[in-house]
């Protein structure tokens, strides 16, 4: 892994279209600005993690059996 | 008319309508591509059922059933996937996870599945507004819209 030391205000370029600046820097939090194309996703880490898991907890636990929201659904036509 | 090995239902016949291509597979699982769609017995739930493997398959709802207020905002990328589809051929999905130790059944919004119907492609998207959670707690959400 490349590891670039930088200061507030000080950026660095991936490619030709990607430029990644530190706006802010506050004890351990770091704010970053990201210049980039529209077509280029950026996600949180967390967002992919979250997403991943959440997949594998529902795939894990599917099986024929599921609950009725019958209840639920009747009441929105009758109001 | 084709038959199909499915996790809930074991084999049953479905419609070459009802296969859709999931060309980028869903997160954590990017190797199955190959899926089929099915009205699940009990509304108002769905099957995204892999072809690739029976036992991968995912419960699925629409998330207006339970959210009328979502709105899908994701990346045009994601559009453009699934071949840039007309409004009209765009379906929304959100994946539900049903704990099987009783805790409340949820639906994640972060990652909504879109399908062009017309093409049969779909894709797991991600809501760029941070308001749409993986955890949506349905049936409490259902009671607080009235």
């Amino acid at each position: 892994m490349l590891i670039l030391a930088r200061r507030t205000n000080e950026s660095i370029v991936i490619g030709d279209e990607i430029e990644v600046s530190v706006v802010d820097i506050k004890g351990d939090q770091v704010k970053l600005g990201i210049n980039a194309p529209r077509a280029i996703k950026v996600y949180r880490r967390e967002v992919f993690e979250a997403i991943q898991e959440e997949n594998r907890l529902a795939a894990e636990t599917a099986t024929g059996e599921l609950p009725s929201l019958d209840e639920y659904i009747k009441k929105d036509k009758e109001s | 008319m084709m038959t199909i090995e499915t996790k809930a239902y074991g084999k049953i016949p479905i419609d070459e309508r009802q296969l859709i291509d999931v060309p980028s597979g869903l997160y954590g699982f990017e190797s199955h591509t190959r899926y089929a769609l099915l009205d699940a017995h009990q509304k108002p739930f769905y099957w995204l059922q892999s072809l690739d493997d029976v036992q991968v398959a995912f419960v699925l709802i629409n998330p207006y059933v339970f959210r009328p207020d979502f709105v899908l905002e994701i990346p045009d990328e994601d559009y453009q996937e699934i071949g840039e589809p007309e409004e009209d051929d765009v379906l929304v999905f959100a994946v539900v996870t049903i704990p099987t130790d009783g805790s409340e059944i949820t639906a994640n919004l972060q990652g909504p599945v879109v399908i062009n119907r017309s093409r049969r492609l779909g894709r797991q998207a991600i809501s760029l507004d941070p308001r749409w959670q993986t955890k949506h707690a349905i049936v409490e959400e259902m009671a607080r819209r009235e």
